[in-house]
């Protein structure tokens, strides 16, 4: 016996696949809404996601370095989470916004939980939380109008989102008796050329953070996800039917049944949230059965805040609030085994 | 494209095939070699006593051991000549083993026990078993389960689907293949008398789709017989796994904990198949087997007949030996096979066969923490949730673990070779099985 040989325990193939290229396919995927982003919002986009970005990845080299860990940046999960948090927010925020939601959200948001794998909520969207919350108006007033943005009805208040328009609309018109006639009368007005404006609200010309008005740059990089199985449909697919089926029985002026389902998709962050927020894959659940439920909680919350909610836009609130279930879900949505039974 | 829409299971992966190497390749006769190591335990169940002693001269065919019991399979003298050593010998499942050593005399002396029987489908089902146990047959896939128990099942458990497995999904192997291309006649001859033993009319012959000529010539050799049926089945890993192989093919579920015969199926490798005619047409026993030499780490990949109890390292210098960069060797494929730190250890009954991987192949990156992507909860075809169930065998919740279906794990390796953060999944949980079997046996 001349030669020793290496022994494991089986499997002895691995998959090329990892950690790190999942996150370069996720980073992949949002780029043609950082795109996108840049072309309607202007360079400035371009800056808040660099900010973000080295943000969150300088501050999780030093928080590793600080607790004696291995740094993990190589893995691009801190690059990740830096343009989505930057997705999450208006271009014109304030220089120093960028940089202090970077840290939240690694420092407080992942690695005191002890970094990848254990974060029990999404980083970027707790750290878009805890801006909103602690600088309300820099997270909410959209100085910079679309180019292109060509919704005449917004354009008068180049400031709001079309889900700010149409969440004072409905105000107006559910309480039609205090307001002046004209007032009622340009609601309605709003709301007619909301319905006009889909093809806007696709494509993206419309105000808002600086990643989440384009459907169609989303659904691009949704697609390489899910072809690449970083993704899939359950997730997705369930919050957004949930969003328009509630959003259609309970979000219309003119009692139930008469909401406009399809503005309700395509505006704010329900696409991006959707793809890229409720899919992450550490705060989502294991089972096939629970990402089912995960995506109807998520979509059930998500209409509950923006038709009843201080907020006209829930998306980031419903799946952080989601995210905390996901123990449960994974406990309680354990899959049928193989052969084993159905109970009575 | 080939009659059938595609049969499968839920879950799985596709790990590189990896045939090329020897697919093509005909089955060629390994010289015997100069000593063999006979184990006397080479199956699943009650060991056996030897019938030797040191001294003793045996011809190809003799007996050398006596089964304990039902549960049982003798094991036979693969070359003549003379019994050198009975020891404690490595045994390529890891522990040692009593072994009989006999020095080859290169005589290639036939035992009379080996004679044909021409009339051998006369023998009652009762004589055919006892001829297949006392012929040594055990499993060839590589689980090694006494062939002749699971052909006497229960009577309230009657047999209606007899699958013979071609499936071969484990990378690399070929031994499968290679068998269904050159002996289809005899595999088709051992239906015959499994059907006889059983009184089983159906019978499928299931084979995934990357072995074309398999399908051709399984099709053709069974062309006028109505009873037998080839399947082609979908390329996944692990088609040819028991439970996942019945589902596909007959839509049923073996039930948790229990036996293809539960939902009346029984599955024969094609490999014991052909033993079990050759046992009763030619009077042979288990002494020989097909086996894949194969992966980047050997000069000269080859499908071989090998002598039981030939060393791997005289199996290996007869395919012109180890590739520089060699660093691994393992009994049976890259998914399930068992890692070996020595290449003294002899070929055995489940020895599908002998893969070499190099450095290239071996070197990992250290595990990650989950990052919770469900891949190994969608592939699993358990449909367990492995990260789960390694994190509790990990903490040693053993209760939680059973819960969650741990036992019935499979260990098929899918969720290990899918983990992008390169967990070792199956490790834990072949661990937590391990030490749950020893609780329950010490609580009995």
């Amino acid at each position: 016996m001349d030669k020793l040989f290496r022994v494991s325990s089986s499997p002895h193939v691995l998959d090329r696949d990892n950690v790190s290229k999942i996150m370069i396919y996720v980073i992949l995927a949002l780029l043609p809404s950082l795109i996108g982003g840049t072309y309607f919002f202007g360079w400035r986009a371009l800056w808040v996601t660099a900010l973000t970005v080295l943000s969150c990845v300088v501050t999780e080299a030093v928080v590793q370095k600080m607790m004696n860990r291995p740094v993990t940046i190589t893995d691009w999960s801190a690059v990740v989470t830096g343009i989505l948090l930057a997705f999450n927010m208006p271009s014109n925020v304030p220089f120093y916004l960028p940089i202090v939601g970077g840290v939240f959200a690694i420092a407080i948001a992942k690695q005191a939980f002890g970094g990848l794998g254990f974060n029990p909520v999404n980083p970027a969207l707790a750290a878009r939380a805890f801006l909103l919350a602690s600088w309300p108006i820099d997270m909410t007033v959209f100085k910079v109008a679309p180019r292109g943005g060509t919704l005449s009805g917004i354009d008068a208040i180049t400031t709001a989102t079309p889900l700010n328009v149409m969440k004072q609309s409905l105000d107006i018109l559910k309480h039609q008796s205090n307001y002046a006639v004209e007032k009622v009368s340009q609601a309605q007005s709003a709301i007619l050329q909301l319905k006009e404006a889909y093809g806007h609200l696709f494509w993206g010309n419309v105000g808002g953070c600086l990643g989440e008005t384009s459907a169609f740059l989303i659904l691009l990089g949704a697609a390489l996800l899910m072809y690449k199985r970083i993704i899939d449909w359950r997730i997705p697919f369930s919050y957004l039917f949930t969003v328009a089926v509630l959003a259609w029985m309970f979000g219309g002026p003119s009692g139930l049944f008469s909401g406009d389902w399809i503005f309700h998709l395509l505006a704010g962050g329900v696409m991006l949230g959707a793809f890229f927020m409720a899919t992450d894959m550490v705060t989502s659940p294991l089972t096939p059965s629970g990402r089912i439920y995960f995506g109807v909680g998520a979509g059930i919350l998500t209409v509950i805040i923006r038709l009843w909610g201080g907020y006209p836009e829930g998306t980031s609130y419903s799946i952080l609030l989601m995210n905390l279930t996901v123990p449960l879900l994974n406990r309680y949505t354990r899959p049928r085994i193989f052969g084993e039974r159905r109970r009575k | 494209m080939l009659g059938f829409k595609e049969r499968t299971f839920h879950g799985g992966a596709h790990p590189p095939e990896a045939k090329k190497y020897t697919e093509k390749k005909p089955i060629e006769k390994m010289p015997a070699p100069e000593q063999v190591v006979i184990p006397l335990q080479q199956h699943i169940g009650a060991p056996t006593e030897p019938l030797v002693k040191v001294g003793d001269r045996v011809k190809i065919g003799d007996r050398l051991s006596e089964p304990k019991g039902f549960v049982s399979v003798p094991v036979h003298a693969s070359v003549s000549g003379k019994v050198v050593k009975i020891a404690e010998m490595p045994h390529p499942l890891g522990k040692k083993v009593l072994s009989i050593i006999i020095q080859n005399d290169g005589e290639d002396a036939f035992s009379e026990a080996v004679r044909p029987d021409e009339n051998y489908m006369d023998l009652s089902p009762e004589e055919m078993r006892k001829r297949i146990q006392m012929a040594g047959i055990a499993g060839m896939g590589g689980a090694t389960f006494p062939t002749h128990v699971k052909l006497s099942p229960p009577a309230e458990k009657p047999i209606d689907t007899l699958i013979i497995n071609g499936a071969e999904c484990e990378p690399y192997l070929t031994a499968d293949h290679r068998t269904m291309v050159e002996f289809s006649e005899e595999i088709v001859a051992g239906i015959k008398i499994i059907q006889k033993i059983l009184g089983v009319k159906r019978t499928i012959i299931a084979i995934e789709k990357n072995k074309p000529d398999a399908i051709k010539k399984m099709r053709g050799v069974t062309r006028n017989d109505s009873s037998i049926d080839v399947i082609a089945l979908k390329v996944k890993y692990p088609q040819g796994a028991e439970k996942q192989l019945i589902k596909a093919i007959t839509n049923r579920e073996v039930p948790t904990g229990g036996l293809p015969m539960d939902v009346g199926c029984l599955v024969q490798n094609v490999g014991t198949t052909r033993a079990i005619y050759e046992a009763l047409a030619r009077g042979k026993p288990l002494y020989e087997r097909v086996t894949t030499v194969t992966g980047p780490g050997i000069k000269e990949p080859k499908n071989l007949i090998v002598r039981i109890g030939t060393l791997f390292k005289d199996v290996i210098a007869y395919c012109g030996g180890y590739r520089e960069d060699v660093s691994k060797l393992i009994m049976g494929g890259p998914m399930m096979g068992l890692a070996q730190h020595t290449d003294d250890v002899p070929v055995i009954k489940g020895t599908s066969g002998l893969l070499l991987l190099t450095e290239k192949y071996v070197r990992v990156a250290d595990p990650m923490p989950c990052i919770g992507c469900n891949r190994c909860v969608d592939t699993c075809p358990m449909h367990l949730v492995p990260t789960t169930l390694a994190e509790f065998a990990d903490f040693k919740r053993y209760v939680e673990a059973e819960k969650w279906g741990i036992m019935d794990c499979i260990e098929c390796g899918t969720c290990t070779f899918v983990c992008p953060a390169k967990r070792h999944l199956l490790q834990s949980i072949r661990f937590g099985k391990y030490e749950i079997n020893l609780q329950k046996r010490k609580a009995s």
